[in-house]
């Protein structure tokens, strides 16, 4: 068995993610595949590890800033060529497959399906390819900072142009990278502004405008046009990274949604320019770049019912003890046996004494080994319980090597804070803890972000290989109670909050 | 024998002066429970059980997870967490006699308030047991005890106990859910015990299909109403 081990720090992704400009991420055969300027591609079995795959671009001299998109049965994918920018063209690919080692596998030149002859305000490189879900009509969208990024109508059937006597529509000005989705009834055109392939000091970042037709006009939450330069910030960098560009959706349905991009520079990895996947979230109708969980010890509150997941021990109070109870003991309304009750309410208002005035001095927090010994040694089951500073409530989430991972993230191994007790799927998909780590599937945890900022928490044993999402997930089935249950975007049972102890 | 001490405590009740309830000759636990009147009952719409066969008050003391499973586990009577009891039984419990009484309730919840204060049996600090049989027409693989309580309370389904919650707590409907268990074609019996510390004092319990929906095929009797 393979020894895991525990990683100090989670990048943005593994293995090899050098890229620039790339495509959509795209699934193929339980594979995911991505393409770059020069038309390089990388490949994944899991969406976290990274490697070298076969480019299209071969014989063909390269190419820049792909986008790619499977309809039907075959995969169209479309680049750039302009060797005198800006004069330029949008090129056709296509084949049935992605997989090279496919006999199937046979890229097939489709031409030309936009232009710019280096005089109109238009440089015809970064295609970003948009099937419209309402009508299944197919669009392209192309363009760079010298002139408008426009729109053109492809063929579905062959996703060659359509109507190619047609003006193309303006549709935005000075930015580039654009890409189209819809939701929710708006149509949203994504693009870079600001500078471009300077490592550290790239200024790239994505800008967001909606219209109600996919034609526009694509305002931001300004009311400025993007075709007069509009755009309301969607994700620029942070942190490490610098100049975020390149949006890509991938929708894995049921309200699990991330997006790829690239970063200019990750100063964790020389300045190279690296790919990345994230979250995509919505939040008044707007879309907002989301974050891949961060390593780190928290609370895990059901958004379903408030309350907290605990290893199903005793809590002790903090601070030794509360004050009473309400709703009376012995003598309360029909009295009885004796015990303790509310039978000796505290005076009010006497400004600093009685039972509500606290015990003075700071309560520290509390930890496992200030309560632990009285736990079980062996497993012990999980619950949902009011939401205390307790040491049952606190779990340690760390992310977990050779053991693979999911789109944006390692797998992560979820314990009892400052213990080695360890979160598990059982057989029958219900919960329990285990004393101790060993690696195994069912320990081993997927937290992915949910399109409203709450999390899905799913064994790994039950992701599927199909990477569809269709496994288990953390429920709350009561206000007290935890299980797995297959995952339900229409209910609040499997989304989580993570709190900060 | 039953009937006598049934009228009795109301009379008491009646007598002491701090009865509110409209006691009706034939509605003896207080406003939401009575007599059964039929051989059999079925869950309400939602899916709760009404019909319960309880246990007046035992004296305990204490809500901790701890404290309430000894009070669950100490053995207060013969075959305790076996015994299908009638309607009129009598256990002795240190020295005293208590009385099971077969009840419907109107509600989703059953009022343990109203049944102790009812027969003039204490309210605060004391253990409630409830039983009633769940009778399924075919085999239920991965259905789940779902229960709520004032205060806490531990559930046994045929034997096993199913779902356990514990503190100070008011009854939440689905507050407490099993795990997937099987109901038996057949009787199923259900047990609980419920501690309450003071105030109200009150339960609920259903069973959930595996898309959290309530069953209602079954019927349920207790206490061998109208035999």
């Amino acid at each position: 068995m393979a020894v895991l081990l525990l990683v100090p720090q989670a990048f943005a992704l593994d293995g090899r993610v050098q890229i620039h400009d790339p495509s959509t991420v795209i699934q193929c055969d339980n594979k995911y595949y991505v393409y770059g300027t020069g038309l390089p591609c990388l490949t994944s079995d899991d969406g976290w590890n990274w490697r070298q795959g076969t480019s299209p671009g071969e014989g063909r001299g390269g190419g820049l800033a792909p986008d790619v998109i499977h309809i039907g049965d075959r995969y169209f994918f479309y680049y750039a060529t302009g060797a005198a920018q800006p004069k330029a063209e949008v090129r056709l690919l296509s084949n049935k497959t992605l997989e090279s080692d496919s006999p199937d596998y046979k890229w097939e030149d489709g031409g030309i399906v936009a232009s710019s002859d280096g005089f109109e305000d238009c440089n015809a490189i970064d295609p970003g390819v948009f099937l419209d879900p309402t009508d299944d009509r197919l669009w392209l969208t192309y363009g760079s900072y010298f002139g408008y990024i426009r729109l053109v109508e492809l063929d579905p059937k062959t996703g060659k142009r359509l109507h190619p006597g047609h003006a193309p529509y303006n549709i935005a000005i000075n930015c580039e990278a654009s890409d189209m989705i819809y939701h929710d009834g708006w149509y949203y055109l994504l693009a870079d502004h600001g500078s471009c392939c300077q490592g550290a000091n790239s200024g790239y970042n994505i800008r967001v405008g909606r219209a109600r037709k996919v034609t526009g006009p694509f305002l931001d939450n300004m009311g400025i046009d993007m075709i007069q330069g509009g755009g309301k910030l969607f994700a620029g960098s942070g942190g490490r990274v610098v100049g975020l560009g390149h949006f890509g959706l991938i929708n894995l349905g049921d309200g699990v949604q991330f997006f790829s991009c690239h970063y200019e520079a990750d100063l964790d990895r020389g300045g190279a320019s690296v790919l990345d996947i994230r979250p995509l979230l919505w939040k008044d109708g707007w879309p907002v770049a989301g974050e891949n969980f961060k390593a780190g010890t928290y609370q895990i509150e059901s958004a379903r019912t408030g309350t907290a997941l605990e290893l199903a021990v005793e809590g002790v109070p903090v601070g030794g003890g509360g004050r009473g109870r309400r709703g009376g003991g012995g003598g309360f309304m029909g009295g009885g046996f004796g015990g303790p009750g509310r039978t000796n309410r505290p005076a009010r208002g006497s400004g600093g004494g009685g039972m509500f005035a606290g015990r003075g001095g700071v309560i520290p927090p509390q930890d496992a080994s200030q309560v632990s010994t009285n736990w079980p040694d062996g497993n012990i089951e999980v619950r949902l319980a009011n939401y205390m500073d307790q040491a049952q409530q606190k779990w340690t989430i760390s992310a977990v090597t050779n053991a693979g991972g999911y789109l944006g993230s390692p797998y992560f191994k979820i314990t009892v804070a400052e213990t080695d007790r360890t979160l598990a799927a059982t057989d029958d998909g219900e919960l329990i803890t285990h004393p101790a780590f060993a690696g195994d599937a069912k320990q081993i945890w997927c937290i992915e972000q949910l399109t409203d900022g709450t999390w899905r928490v799913m064994p790994k044993s039950s992701t599927g290989a199909d990477k569809s999402g269709n496994g288990l997930a953390l429920s709350a089935i009561g206000s007290s109670s935890a299980t797995l249950e297959k995952f339900n975007p229409e209910s609040d049972r499997q989304r989580w909050v993570f709190n900060s102890p | 024998m039953t009937t006598f001490l049934k009228f009795l405590n109301l009379a008491l009740v009646i007598a002491s002066g701090v009865g509110s309830f409209a006691l009706a000759a034939d509605t003896n636990f207080g406003p939401t429970l009575a007599s059964p009147k039929s051989v059999e009952a079925r869950p309400d719409a939602e899916g709760f059980i009404q019909r319960w066969i309880l246990l007046e008050p035992i004296g305990v003391n204490g809500l901790t997870d701890s404290a309430v499973q000894k009070e669950v586990k100490m053995e207060y009577f013969a075959n305790q967490f076996s015994i299908v009891p009638q309607d009129g039984e009598t256990v002795s419990i240190g020295g005293a006699n208590h009385i099971w009484h077969a009840v419907d309730t109107t509600e989703y919840n059953v009022n343990l308030y109203h049944f102790a204060r009812s027969l003039g049996k204490p309210t605060s600090n004391v253990l409630f047991w409830g039983v009633t049989v769940v009778n399924c027409p075919e085999e239920m693989p991965g259905v789940r005890l779902a229960i709520g309580s004032n205060a806490a309370s531990v559930w046994w389904v045929n034997g096993r106990e199913a779902v356990g919650i514990y503190g100070d707590r008011q009854t939440v409907i689905d507050d407490g859910v099993s795990k997937r268990i099987t109901l038996k074609k057949g009787p199923n019996i259900i047990r609980c015990a419920v501690v309450n510390g003071g105030g109200a004092a009150d339960f609920c319990a259903r069973f959930l299909d595996a898309d959290d929906k309530p069953i209602r095929a079954f019927t349920v009797s207790a206490g061998n109403a109208d035999k």
